[in-house]
């Protein structure tokens, strides 16, 4: 009886938790309700048969417990009975694969008026491409990849010159138009999942895969890799925001095509040197940095890493925090910068500079009265952080600091230690990267959770300040060239 | 309906092969070591599987620690879980699952269940387990080499699984591969044994029609490994030489942390086909026997005869030849060619008819039953309700529409931990209860039993009923952490939080039971040669445990089916496998 009524217990509180409990399907904002719907008849003809098949399990408990004088019915078997079952759950399942084998059909046909808008993922960060004017997106290959031609398009291909480059984790799509999404990898499996959008597929390194779906309201939505992708896949995050047409319009305007990327890489280094001159008061003419105006060394800095804060400044992505006293500050200056080639300037020139201090001994270091928060690494013990770094950070930024570029991970090395140290703070308190834009600051919050106290993040600056290239006198890109 | 003999005969042929000289150790070596015995090597069998099993216990808390409260536990580092994962579900599905039914209950219960001395070749069957042993070892020792295991998952996707993002992808991997291919090894040994004597080596009279159908389930299952593991052998062995050689049979041109690697025209998803061709079988390869020994411990306990013997049979052997034409339904979103959904929607689905067909017939045993809620009984119950769970959420996931929101969440998780972990675990906990009278002689501890029954049955649905509602949020699987998204509520972590407190209790539980068995097997009570009044062979025997050679002088000779309970007009509950019909009665009897 206990037995029975257990059973029971569980049956009918799973039916209960199903139609009580707050957890079901995000709310749906594309094309592919009709899933929902398979799956809520699925829930209906399957629960039914769960239910009653339990309910007679229970029944047969209690009706059929041994007592004393029972003896059980001889009976081997009964074709009929089987015969009628076998029908009747052959119909049952049929009723279920007919909808889904339809549906599936939709799935695999995308319409006539989708637009195809290609997806890149790699370890661990996404980037797009959409077919310029000519509507026809240009050849790719592994081999033509490089930093200064991240999605690897073939710089030869003349249907590949006018092709909308999105080399940030943020795609906008336009509301109520189809789209096919090619799915390209150049290193492992990923998936492409929109958890609202309902529809999911895998990418392949070495082919391209296709999902289509149709956004049908408007909003921001977080874009997901579920195939397992090394030690960063769950921090693998982008987003996808569905605007209306307006707005669309002038996100797609913003966007450089390929031809204007490769032509971006010829700089200006005067008009830059111009423009340093604002960031010479802070970051020091030799771009060295000052810890009292909590400005960080720049010489060495990634390039690519500072013109992606630069973008973030200007945009309101990065500096907007009520607690990021710094970073307000530094955001009006990045405003100074007018456009892309502006910024691309400045870095240029500031590749150029030396980070030598002009003064030995800085009478300023004792005003750190203002960074408190920040205290110094001397504290921290670069054992106990070694294992972390090499097994988490080391991912990204490279075993021994030097940073890697296609996870857009910028060189840990030349970068102060009480830089460092407030860098780790500010994302794992959320103090920099929640902005829903800066989905790599994401990526940094989350990692940086793993050190849960301040010591931990001392001790890992330490480690990284023991790092085998920190230890060499740091030199410049431009050097390095 | 009326009383019907159910395939009882009064003759029976004579023996066409006269008895076999046995092979008896003469050092204490060759009796408890290097054992010849089936019975000794099924229990060396089962032994390593559950201890192997236990550290996998402990890896699955791990990691349910840092899902309940993320970074709290701050040696659990993303590598490190990934790590956990990996080596939870190898370890759970093949050195686990697959050994514990095929080399543990297959050893022990073939030759006795068909009347047989031993198993035909007993010298390979003691190589088999040493060779299953070195795979275990392997195994292990990848937990202590540099980089640690391999984190790539339990389905080992390339080129993940072999490029330096994924942890253990210095040794780790090729530890992975060398043991799974050992594996593979020594399983073989041990399987062409099982299927040689279940052919040959039957006694007098048992057809194939008589056999229980535990036999009938390991039977199968050990077919389809037989069939399904060279698959993995050689994805195994071409991973390898992708490492090891530079080989390309999985691997694209690529490049990884920057650089361009050397690899050209591979093709990642040839190892995922490969893969699920063995591994949609291995699902089986657990189920069958779990399948088969349940029927029999429902009909035991349930004082009535398996309904429908032979439509059990045959939709046993109907769900193996199915299980190797519906594989790519492991890969409706892997961007293989997406319109083969098609076709592996509908052989699935289809697989749904004779497996709901089973569930009927093990329901309609219990109907006008005579039910004693022993705790192997209780255990099959709790079978039912986790398989019939878990199968009808493989309707979900076998409809590729239906199951492409629910692809790669916690939803998948949650549905093969219902039908392929926890279902066959009750099946192996009610089987060891079942059984542990024959193989100790003892009787283990009834209050200690129902404890860990009633903790793992209540425990275990707690566990996973709440996490497929996470999956249907949208909580993808294998995520160190799941804060930051913009659509789960925070109440998702509660619920990780409450499953994590169950799984802990229903871990401790299983302590409880190991706990059980090994000191009831000194000092439990003495228990008789067929407590529960069962009718097939292994409970006929002379001694209890049987001894070597299992049935004495002269082997059993069959009359009838297994399942001779509760027949009209027959003085007991139960009429033996060997007990001739009533005309032979006086001529057999002296």
């Amino acid at each position: 009886m206990f037995a029975a009524i257990i059973l029971l217990v569980l049956v009918l509180g799973t039916v209960v938790f199903h139609y009580l409990s707050p957890w079901y399907f995000t709310p749906i904002a594309s094309n592919w309700a009709k899933m929902d719907d398979t799956v809520t008849l699925t829930f209906v003809v399957t629960g039914l048969g769960f239910v009653l098949v339990n309910a007679f399990i229970a029944y047969c408990i209690i009706k059929f417990r041994n007592k004393e004088g029972r003896r059980a019915k001889y009976e081997p078997e009964s074709i009929k009975l089987e015969t009628w079952l076998t029908g009747l759950t052959t119909v049952g399942v049929a009723a279920l694969l007919a909808p889904g084998l339809v549906i599936w059909g939709e799935v695999v046909t995308p319409p006539d008026d989708a637009v195809e808008i290609e997806v890149l993922a790699r370890q661990w960060n996404w980037s797009y491409r959409l077919p310029g004017e000519d509507g026809q997106l240009g050849a790719v290959a592994v081999s033509h990849t490089s930093e200064d031609n991240p999605l690897g398009i073939d710089p030869s291909d003349p249907f590949g010159q006018d092709d909308i480059i999105v080399y940030d984790p943020v795609l906008h799509l336009q509301l109520g138009q189809p789209v096919t999404f090619l799915l390209r990898s150049t290193d492992v499996l990923h998936n492409f999942t929109v958890p609202q959008f309902r529809v999911k597929m895998d990418f392949v390194p070495g082919q391209v895969s296709y999902i289509w779906a149709e956004p049908e309201v408007e909003g921001s939505y977080d874009l997901l890799c579920e195939e397992l992708c090394g030690v960063g896949h769950y921090a693998m995050r982008g987003r996808v925001v569905v605007d209306n047409d307006a707005q669309y319009a002038a996100w797609i305007a913003d966007q450089p095509t390929f031809a204007d990327t490769q032509a971006g890489l010829n700089t200006d280094l005067v008009a830059g040197q111009a423009s340093y001159a604002v960031c010479s008061s802070c970051h020091g003419a030799n771009a060295e940095g000052n810890k009292a105006m909590h400005a960080p060394r720049l010489a060495g800095m990634d390039a690519e890493y500072m013109k992606r804060q630069l973008r973030h400044f200007k945009r309101g992505v990065r500096g907007a925090h009520q607690d990021d006293t710094w970073g307000r500050t530094m955001a009006p200056m990045a405003m100074m910068l007018a456009d892309g080639s502006a910024i691309n300037n400045v870095v240029a020139y500031i590749d150029t500079l030396s980070g030598q201090s002009e003064f030995d001994g800085d009478a300023s270091y004792n005003l750190s009265a203002a960074v408190e928060r920040y205290a110094p690494s001397a504290s921290g013990d670069p054992n106990k952080s070694a294992a972390l770094y090499q097994s988490t950070c080391a991912m990204c930024h490279g075993a021994s600091g030097e940073g890697v570029w296609t996870v857009n991970a910028p060189n840990l090395t030349g970068l102060d230690d009480w830089y460092l140290a407030s860098q780790i703070k500010n994302f794992r308190d959320g103090v920099r990267g929640r902005h829903s834009d800066d989905l790599y600051g994401l990526q940094m919050g989350l990692v940086s959770n793993t050190m849960t106290d301040d010591q931990s993040i001392e001790d890992m600056v330490a480690y990284i300040m023991t790092l085998e290239s920190n230890k060499e006198e740091p030199v410049t890109l431009a050097q390095q060239r | 309906m009326e009383h019907i003999a159910h395939d009882e005969t009064s003759f029976v042929r004579p023996a066409e092969v006269g008895e076999m000289e046995l092979y008896h150790p003469k050092t204490w070596l060759g009796k408890y070591v290097f054992s010849q015995d089936a019975k000794t090597i099924a229990i060396q069998y089962a032994g390593t599987a559950i201890a192997i099993g236990m550290v996998a216990l402990v890896l699955s808390w791990l990691m349910r620690l840092q899902l309940a409260w993320p970074n709290t536990f701050t040696f659990i580092d993303p590598a490190y879980y990934l790590q956990a994962v990996t080596m939870h579900g190898m370890i759970m599905v093949v050195y686990l699952l697959t050994a514990l039914f095929l080399g543990g209950f297959g050893n022990y219960l073939i030759p006795l269940m068909v009347g047989a001395r031993d198993m035909v070749f007993p010298w390979l069957n003691m190589i088999s387990f040493w060779v299953y042993f070195m795979a275990v070892l392997l195994l292990a020792a990848s937990f202590f080499v540099g980089g640690g295991s391999t984190g790539a998952g339990w389905t080992l996707y390339p080129p993940q699984a072999i490029l330096p993002g994924t942890p253990g992808s210095e040794a780790g991997i090729l530890l992975m591969l060398a043991s799974l291919a050992v594996f593979i090894i020594g399983f073989t040994m041990g399987g062409l044994n099982y299927v040689v004597t279940i052919l040959q080596a039957r006694t007098r009279g048992m057809t194939l029609m008589r056999m229980p159908l535990t036999v009938w389930g390991i039977f199968v299952a050990t077919v389809l490994a037989l069939f399904a593991f060279p698959a993995l052998f050689v994805s195994a062995i071409m991973m390898a030489l992708d490492i090891l050689l530079g080989t390309s049979f999985f691997m694209p041109a690529i490049m990884t942390m920057g650089t361009e690697s050397e690899h050209v025209g591979g093709n990642p998803l040839l190892f995922q086909h490969l893969f699920w061709f063995f591994g949609h079988p291995e699902v089986y390869i657990v189920a069958l026997p779990a399948f088969g020994i349940v029927s029999d411990l429902i009909s035991v306990h349930a004082r009535k005869n398996i309904f429908g013997y032979r439509m059990m049979v045959w939709a046993i052997v109907i769900i193996g030849a199915l299980s190797f034409v519906v594989w790519a339904h492991h890969m409706y979103v892997s961007g293989m060619n997406p319109y083969f959904g098609f076709f592996f929607a509908t052989t699935t689905l289809i697989i749904a008819v004779p497996t709901a067909l089973k569930v009927y017939n093990w329901v309609l045993t219990l109907w006008q039953g005579n039910i004693h809620l022993t705790v192997p009984m209780l255990f099959s119950i709790a079978f039912l309700l986790f398989f019939i769970n878990g199968g009808m959420t493989g309707l979900f996931l076998g409809n590729a529409t239906v199951s492409m929101p629910l692809s790669d969440t916690l939803f998948v998780v949650a549905h093969f931990h219902m039908v392929m972990a926890v279902a066959p675990v009750m099946v192996v906990c009610g089987a060891i209860y079942h059984w542990y009278p024959k193989i100790t002689g003892r009787w283990y501890h009834e209050g200690m039993a129902r404890f860990h029954f009633w903790v793992t049955f209540v425990g275990s649905y707690l566990v996973f009923l709440p996490m497929h509602y996470l999956g249907i949020m949208g909580v993808p699987r294998r995520y160190f952490e799941i804060t930051g998204t913009s659509f789960l509520p925070d109440s998702a972590q509660s619920v990780n939080a409450s499953i994590t407190i169950a799984a802990l209790v229903v871990g401790f539980a299983q302590l409880v039971f190991i706990f059980n068995l090994v000191v009831s097997s000194f000092n439990g009570r003495k228990a008789p040669g067929n407590p529960w009044n069962a009718t097939t062979l292994e409970w006929q025997t002379a001694h209890t445990p049987p001894e070597h050679g299992n049935f004495g002088d002269e082997l059993p000779c069959v009359y009838r089916w297994a399942y001779d309970y509760s027949v009209p007009g027959a003085e007991d509950d139960f009429i033996p496998q060997n007990v001739p019909p009533r005309d032979r009665q006086a001529e057999v009897t002296p």
